[in-house]
């Protein structure tokens, strides 16, 4: 009778947890394994504290002391210099906004205009317009021609839509997103909704767009992560001050010292940032500030990721 | 548009007999929704593609870019007879081909054993903690990854030189001027981004596995090991040989900002970190040899080109579904 009811009470068990008792690996393994992870985690986040240590340390410590984990003396000057007198950080931290909000909101619709069609199975050429846009995965022009495009035929250069344009359109995004479509909308739904007279904006962006959220968040996440991130278009096409996103000033300004002493051509630039940010330990709070969003959304981002690699995984 | 009834369901058919012209009047809609794609396609992928002459042409601005590529004269293979004759065109191919081997490699073993150890670890809880915390490089910019870089390597305050080998007794390195220490710090820095990200992937794919497979095998009498190496690797294998034959098929592209931002661009590396992307960079940008630029350019888009096609290929005998097209 006792054994009966334990043996109920594991099976039920058995449904809660994936493992039963049995199979599971033994204590000393698995603390082994935990001492392990714990290692690995500890090497994935020790540089990230390391920064954070270094703009927390005086300035004076840091010269005598060098970059530690630990510093003698703890200062927020740094950060209180970068807030209030770092003008050129601002600037840039606004630009990044704007390019990320901006960007993101425009990609997401180019995306999933793009995309929607192509789920439709009533959709005579989605073939070919799918493969219209794989194609540009396998192949492309090179470098070259494509700094040419946009310095040379649209002359979009040291504008904020360079930062932009090059990222609307992304074909992997869009095949996830077409086949979020696909397993999400059924095409009985746009059928009836035909039937009562709605066009196909009006489906679209009534009735398919709002079914579709977790697919919004995934992809909208995938591009504001894209564009915050960015530095190679800066690097390409921005050569003008003001325009400097975070990204591309926090490389200008590690440079900048390496630039004073090579004397490079970029000289004269350089030397007007050093001279607003003289610091070892304000460059390294301008990095923490640039992470900070990130942490701040990662909870977000961490969940819809993994959707997405999973929907991703799951070719229609 | 037919309508075919079958029993209770009614399954729509393309209409397949009416040309592009009767599509285009009945859902122009839909079309016009592609346009704005199109049209970033085209400007960013597409006209860039017909750009390859330039490879092809000793080129001069001639006011704008139509008219450059139309007045530049033909220089046929020139361009690449050239680049292929200067010592980089074998080096740059050697290290991006040799770091991109040793990151399949290491991106294959590395996170399936990650995520086999984390799925085994008893509290779940904990195991949640550590894919957050690995998880975290790949949201980290290349520049920022520098600047982590830096701290550590700085030749004058860095980490290492200041803490660890002056606590050890040792000389300060010249991390920055010696090329034999950066096939290490490349490859653990590849690692670091995308080690939980990987792990992540092949952590979803384990989850999925039915759990009766393990526990018949349990009642088999099969231990640990065994349940790993016969059920648990058997059924990643598809998702393994995709991941790394995609990656095979990207052999030939590096990524820039790995190689151009971590080293911070020194010339003293360029020997063990120069790959294809930076010396195109750096051939359009600061030497400003557009046409030695746009040789190795196509160079590169050519070859990877051939290398993707023969990947999806080999992807397509295994797992039809996981090909790219």
């Amino acid at each position: 009778m006792g054994s009966m009811v334990e043996g109920k009470k594991r099976s039920i068990l058995k449904v809660f947890k994936r493992k039963s008792i049995g199979n599971r690996i033994s204590p000393v393994n698995n603390i082994l394994i935990n001492l392990f992870f714990i290692m690995c985690s500890i090497v994935c986040i020790a540089p990230i504290l390391l920064i954070i240590a270094i703009s927390f340390t005086d300035e004076k410590v840091l010269l005598v002391k060098g970059y530690n984990f630990f510093p003698e003396k703890y200062s927020v000057k740094a950060y209180d210099y970068v807030i209030t007198a770092g003008d050129t950080i601002w600037r840039a931290y606004g630009v990044s906004i704007l390019v990320t909000l901006l960007g993101t909101v425009l990609s997401l619709m180019v995306i999933c205009l793009y995309a929607y069609p192509l789920s439709r199975q009533s959709f005579k050429y989605r073939n070919f317009f799918s493969f219209f846009a794989y194609f540009t995965m396998i192949f492309g022009g090179g470098l070259v021609p494509w700094y040419m495009v946009y310095t040379q035929l649209i002359p979009i250069k040291n504008t904020i839509w360079v930062m932009i344009v090059p990222y609307l359109m992304n074909a992997w995004y869009m095949m996830i997103m077409r086949t979020f479509f696909k397993t999400t909308i059924h095409e009985s739904i746009i059928e009836s909704a035909k039937i009562d007279g709605a066009g196909e904006f009006r489906i679209f962006f009534v009735i398919v767009l709002p079914l579709c959220r977790a697919g919004l968040a995934t992809i909208g996440l995938f591009c504001t992560l894209g564009y915050w991130n960015d530095w190679w278009l800066p690097l390409m096409f921005i050569t003008e001050h003001r325009l400097y996103n975070i990204q591309y000033l926090m490389y200008q300004t590690l440079n900048s010292i390496q630039y004073l002493v090579s004397g490079s051509a970029q000289f004269a630039e350089s030397a007007k940032i050093l001279a607003e940010l003289p610091s070892e330990s304000a460059r390294m709070a301008i990095a923490v500030l640039s992470i900070g969003p990130i942490i701040f959304a990662y909870p977000f981002f961490q969940k819809y990721f993994v959707k997405g690699l999973t929907i991703g995984a799951v070719k229609g | 548009m037919m309508q075919i009834k079958q029993g209770n369901t009614t399954i729509i058919k393309p209409s397949v007999n009416k040309g592009f012209l009767y599509e285009l009047k009945n859902n122009w809609q839909l079309f016009v929704m592609l346009i704005p794609g199109v049209i970033i396609l085209i400007i960013n992928n597409y006209i860039p593609m017909f750009g390859i002459v330039i490879a092809f042409k000793r080129y001069r601005f001639h006011g704008s870019f139509i008219n450059s590529i139309i007045q530049s004269e033909w220089n046929g293979f020139k361009n690449f007879e050239f680049f292929f004759k200067t010592p980089y065109a074998f080096q740059i191919t050697r290290n991006t081909i040799l770091y991109n081997l040793a990151f399949i490699l290491l991106g294959l073993v590395i996170p399936v054993a990650f995520a086999i150890m984390l799925n085994e670890i008893t509290n779940k809880r904990t195991s949640k903690v550590y894919q957050s915390v690995m998880f975290l490089p790949y949201f980290l910019s290349w520049i920022i990854v520098s600047y982590l870089a830096y701290s550590f390597f700085s030749i004058e305050n860095g980490f290492l030189n200041r803490t660890i080998l002056a606590s050890l007794g040792m000389e300060p390195v010249k991390w920055y001027f010696e090329p034999k220490y950066w096939p290490f710090i490349i490859m653990f820095f590849q690692l670091w981004k995308y080690t939980g990200y990987n792990t992540v992937v092949y952590l979803a794919s384990i989850s999925g596995i039915d759990n009766e497979y393990y526990e018949a095998a349990e009642i088999d009498g099969a231990s640990k090991w065994h349940q790993i190496w016969y059920i648990t690797i058997p059924l990643l294998r598809s998702l393994m040989i995709i991941m790394t034959l995609l990656a095979v098929g990207r052999i030939f592209n590096a990524d820039f900002g790995l190689f151009y931002h971590v080293p911070r661009n020194s010339g003293q590396l360029y020997p063990v970190t120069d790959v294809i992307d930076t010396y195109v960079y750096r051939a359009l940008r600061n030497t400003n040899n557009i046409s030695m630029a746009a040789a190795a350019g196509t160079y590169q888009a050519v070859v990877g080109c051939i290398t993707v096609f023969t990947a999806n290929f080999i992807v397509r005998k295994i797992d039809r579904d996981k090909a790219l097209f």
